[in-house]
């Protein structure tokens, strides 16, 4: 695949449950794997739910196309992310439709074809990590996807979203076990929404119970990468709601360094970059 | 160059007919085998499956009227849809069902969970562990009160944890089977609660029981925009399908601290939330459900929330809910007494 050959690792973003953040979880990923300096490439295959996009404020962005293939949307323009040496480039079926509002009523087949086109037409270039965001349940994108990318050397494994309570763990589990059957390899689990500090009084309480992902972890002996509470300044700053003193319009980038959850996600970023395996020439 | 093509409007009102056995994958821009341009179209030139598909019996599904019939003896039979995951489909439709079959013991409720691969039904309901028992008449539902059952994909695992790698249409045929083959009997409510999006499950349904009538939708959502982008999107497929939207729910709506009883808004309403995305797209706005910590706990443990906090906020909100969507459908002038007492 010459789209993906400068690729030096996929990472997927995988959940059964729907809502526990995939996409949040893609997104801090991403932004944190380029302040670490790394060129950053982030595929949404959730089609009927686009969440990237908006996650990364350039809904308003479209696609190019050129020979070859699509150019993928930077995010911020490229400019801001020169000082670290990373940048982050998205695609996602989002910037396809003609209007936000549309519904992607696609069977299988034709999300088959969608997710193909993505992995092979798609205009990467040089790229350290291609998160991918999936969505959720174990069917016809996570098929199509483990079969495109189960010839390439690149694909590291997955990491594993979920949320502390029952009912979204035993969901996760079976996409556990769905890693398991098509043979991608899991990074480690990443407990989202795992309690909310009140703002008034400070206490944390635990929404969605607490310490599921931890649990999940260790049956199937998986590597915990951490638990990230809930956050709602994280919501207003990809919400765009969050301005600093001069009123100034910041990157997406600088503001995330200001966010409460950077540090969470700068360690959970350092343990997946431990686990992908270097390549010669990776930095 | 590469071209992003949209597929072939997909004719979401035509009745289905048989799907035919395939040899091979259904190519990129496939009509489905069970359309009535079943290798006819263009992209079936070429298709292994072309022949099949072309000589397969015309006229509707003869499975169609099967399941009107059995469908029949249902009178309200109502979708929960939301396009984004995770904002309470699943929690709302036993709530609902749970609501609707406390309004007096004679209401018989079903619940059908077409969420093939992450059906949650079952353990919300504290049923997880039960089976289906099959009969010569068909498969009978799992009972979990005197007026309450339900069918999922969850009791047909031999293990609990086994993930379901289907395509989709291997999906459609276990809704059919859900809708063709389970005894629902005499029933009051079928709550039918879906997966997030809007793809196979949601097309089979739809074209399923179009025929016996669908009452309608009750479209949950949470308040932030990025789950309300999702959800416009379902309301946009409703449009198309011809499903009637009964009304938004907004889940989720604000948290009130259980120490210090300070509210927050942990999904924050940028953009207006499901009450102005309900006046954006012309539908009725059912209300706003607090986040509650019991509701999950509860979820987890299989019990009932409205029987074990019928005094909190959350529980109040529901039942107010569940009011207005049997207000909607014209369930409320024969026992609207009874409900008064709940």
């Amino acid at each position: 695949m010459t789209s993906l050959s400068k690729v030096k690792h996929v990472v997927l973003i995988l959940s059964g449950k729907g809502g526990v953040g995939k996409s949040s979880v893609t997104t801090q990923l991403a932004l944190s794997l380029a302040t670490l300096g790394h060129n950053v490439g982030v595929l949404d295959i959730d089609l009927t739910g686009p969440n990237i996009p908006r996650m990364f404020g350039i809904e308003s962005s479209t696609v190019l196309s050129a020979p070859g293939g699509w150019i993928p949307v930077t995010v911020d323009g490229g400019e801001t992310l020169e000082k670290s040496g990373g940048s982050i480039r998205c695609m996602s079926l989002g910037f396809l439709l003609r209007d936000r509002g549309d519904s992607v009523v696609w069977r299988g087949p034709k999300k088959t074809a969608m997710v193909r086109q993505f992995l092979t037409d798609v205009l990467w270039g040089e790229m350290d990590y291609l998160l991918v965001d999936t969505p959720p349940g174990t069917s016809d994108e996570h098929i199509s996807l483990a079969e495109q990318l189960r010839t390439l050397t690149i694909v590291d494994g997955a990491v594993i979203v979920t949320t502390p309570q029952a009912v979204a763990t035993a969901d996760v589990r079976k996409e556990v076990n769905f890693c398991k059957k098509v043979g991608i390899d899991i990074l480690g689990v990443v407990e989202n929404m795992s309690g909310f500090v009140c703002p008034h009084c400070a206490e944390c309480t635990n929404v969605f119970s607490s310490g599921g992902g931890k649990v999940l972890a260790q049956q199937f002996e998986i590597d915990f990468f951490g638990a990230v509470p809930i956050d709602p300044t994280f919501v207003m700053m990809i919400e765009g709601e969050i301005k600093d003193e001069e009123g100034k319009k910041e990157s997406l980038l600088d503001k995330y360094q200001k966010n409460a959850l950077s540090p969470i996600f700068k360690d959970i970023a350092s343990k997946v970059v431990a686990k992908t395996i270097p390549t010669p020439g990776d930095g | 160059m590469v071209t992003f093509q949209p597929p072939p409007e997909l004719s979401l009102k035509d009745p289905p007919k048989v799907a035919p056995e395939l040899v091979a994958p259904e190519p990129e821009h496939c009509p489905g085998p069970e359309s009535q341009n079943a290798g006819k179209s263009d992209a079936c030139a070429g298709c292994p499956n072309q022949a099949i598909c072309a000589s397969a019996p015309k006229g509707p599904d003869p499975d169609l009227p099967i399941i009107t019939s059995r469908l029949s003896s249902i009178r309200h039979k109502l979708l929960v849809l939301s396009g984004k995951g995770g904002v309470g489909k699943s929690t709302f439709s036993t709530m609902l069902s749970h609501g609707f079959a406390s309004v007096s013991p004679e209401t018989q409720v079903g619940i059908m969970d077409i969420d093939i691969c992450g059906p949650s039904i079952p353990k919300m309901l504290g049923a997880d562990n039960e089976s289906i028992h099959v009969s010569s008449s068909g498969w009978s539902p799992v009972y979990v009160a005197d007026n309450l059952c339900l069918m999922s994909i969850q009791f047909m695992l031999p293990n609990p944890d086994d993930a379901i790698i289907w395509r989709g249409a291997k999906k459609n045929g276990m809704i059919k089977r859900f809708l063709k083959d389970v005894e629902w009997g005499e029933l009051d409510w079928l709550v039918v609660d879906t997966p997030p999006g809007t793809s196979d499950e949601h097309l089979s349904v739809n074209t399923y029981m179009r025929e016996s009538g669908v009452s309608g939708a009750v479209v949950v959502t949470t308040p932030q925009e990025v789950a309300l982008l999702d959800v416009r999107k379902e309301i946009d497929f409703c449009r198309k399908a011809g499903i009637r939207v009964l009304g938004i729910v907004e889940n989720m709506s604000g948290f009130v601290c259980p120490n210090c009883k300070g509210e927050s808004q942990i999904f924050r309403a940028t953009t207006g939330g499901g009450e102005a995305l309900a006046k954006e797209v012309g539908v009725e706005f059912l209300g706003r459900v607090p986040l509650d910590p019991r509701i999950g706990m509860a979820c987890d443990y299989g019990e009932s929330f409205f029987d074990a906090y019928p005094d909190s906020p959350a529980c109040k909100a529901l039942m107010d809910v569940v009011g207005k969507v049997r207000k909607l459908v014209g369930d409320d002038d024969d026992d609207a007494g009874d409900a008064e007492d709940e």
